[in-house]
């Protein structure tokens, strides 16, 4: 018998089925998750050289989280739910008096003298125990950034009618057209300027 | 005129299925593509606190995972149910956190390697003093920038 020219071709009708295996599989590995969370600054290990300037303690915020999870908020017990409006209140209180360098022109709070003079001077410091729980530390740490987040929010929209947060993850989503980016670069930077983040964490304090 | 009326009525065609296996390979290689596979299995507990303030972490290939948590019940006859750090596959101690940083940081490519986030995992059970020791070590190989990871949800809910 004389043969047919050319091999058999091969059957594809299972093609179907393998690739389904396959795309199944890759469905139930697949995570697309990313990861989101609170992004702070660790100070350097060598402190700056000029630490002889001395900071007004009238400028400093300070809170302390006792193994408890209870707050210590400018010598007085507070709430932790209080602790954002205490933390805006400072940072916003601009007591410099008007006409002095310091003056802070674009702050609506009550301009208190014994507060803190401007939000560029203005530093919370943030201590904890060895024994506070993580969870109490994030939470106070959101409510901090919070309380930044607020005052740049009401920043951004008075000077650029949009939120600060969405201009911000706007400029760090890496899918951001770059001629967008530059220009937001700028106003973020701006608003940055106008309340800068100065949240100092003293080492903890050892447990008595 | 007659070639409209040649169709045969009531009687209709199968759909062709021959395009079938290229759009499930389409499909297939786009979850090949975003697919990560999980280089370390998570040995402790790590229940992430909740936040609202959070920021993305974009760009896995710039981010060093520390995690720290109870060991989960088949680690814990062997490693305790104090709070341990995992770094990659295995408990450490606190100072072996410095060396990994060092070494994860020499694996990345030298322009990455000023930009690197380390993205603490913590469970929400962890106490502060072993955070605080990750930290000293952070500092001290200079990796300042860290990312306290979290869920999206209300911060409240931490404190029940």
């Amino acid at each position: 018998m004389p043969r047919r020219k050319g091999a058999p071709e091969v059957n594809a009708g299972s093609m179907a089925d393998i690739a389904f295996l396959l795309l199944i599989f890759f469905l139930v590995t697949t995570t697309i998750e990313t990861d989101a969370g609170l992004d702070r600054m660790l100070p350097p290990m060598e402190p700056p050289e000029d630490i002889d300037v001395v900071i007004k303690q009238k400028n400093i915020f300070t809170v302390n989280i006792n193994r408890n999870g209870q707050l210590l908020v400018e010598e007085e017990i507070m709430d932790i739910k209080n602790l954002r409006e205490a933390a805006i209140a400072f940072l916003d209180n601009g007591g410099a008096p008007s006409g002095s360098p310091e003056y802070c022109s674009y702050c609506k709070g009550k301009r208190d003298a014994g507060s803190s003079d401007n939000p560029d001077k203005a530093i919370i410091s943030l201590k904890n125990d060895r024994e506070t729980k993580y969870s109490t530390y994030i939470t106070v740490q959101n409510e901090l950034v919070g309380a930044y987040n607020d005052l740049r929010n009401r920043e951004a929209q008075r000077l650029y009618g949009s939120d600060f947060v969405t201009m911000e993850s706007e400029y760090l989503n890496p899918e951001t057209p770059s001629s967008v980016r530059d220009e937001l670069k700028d106003k973020v930077k701006k608003i940055q300027e106008l309340f800068p983040q100065k949240l100092s964490e003293a080492e903890t304090s050892k447990n008595q | 005129m007659s070639k409209f009326a040649k169709k045969k009525d009531g009687d209709l065609p199968a759909v062709s299925t021959a395009s079938l296996p290229d759009i499930v390979f389409m499909l297939l290689f786009f979850f090949m593509t975003v697919t990560v596979m999980k280089d370390s299995s998570i040995m402790v507990e790590n229940t992430l606190p909740n936040a609202t303030e959070i920021k993305k972490l974009e760009k896995k290939d710039r981010v060093i995972y520390v995690f720290a948590g109870k060991p989960t019940r088949e680690y814990a006859s062997v490693y305790g149910t104090e709070t341990r750090i995992q770094l990659n596959d295995k408990f450490a101690s606190v100072d072996e956190v410095g060396s990994y940083i060092l070494a994860e940081r020499a694996k990345k490519p030298q322009e990455l390697q000023n930009v690197l986030t380390t993205a603490l995992k913590v469970d929400k059970e962890a106490n502060m003093g072993l955070i605080s020791d990750i930290k000293q070590e952070l500092r001290k190989v200079n990796a300042l920038k860290v990312n306290y990871t979290t869920f999206e949800g209300d911060a409240f809910n931490n404190l029940q």
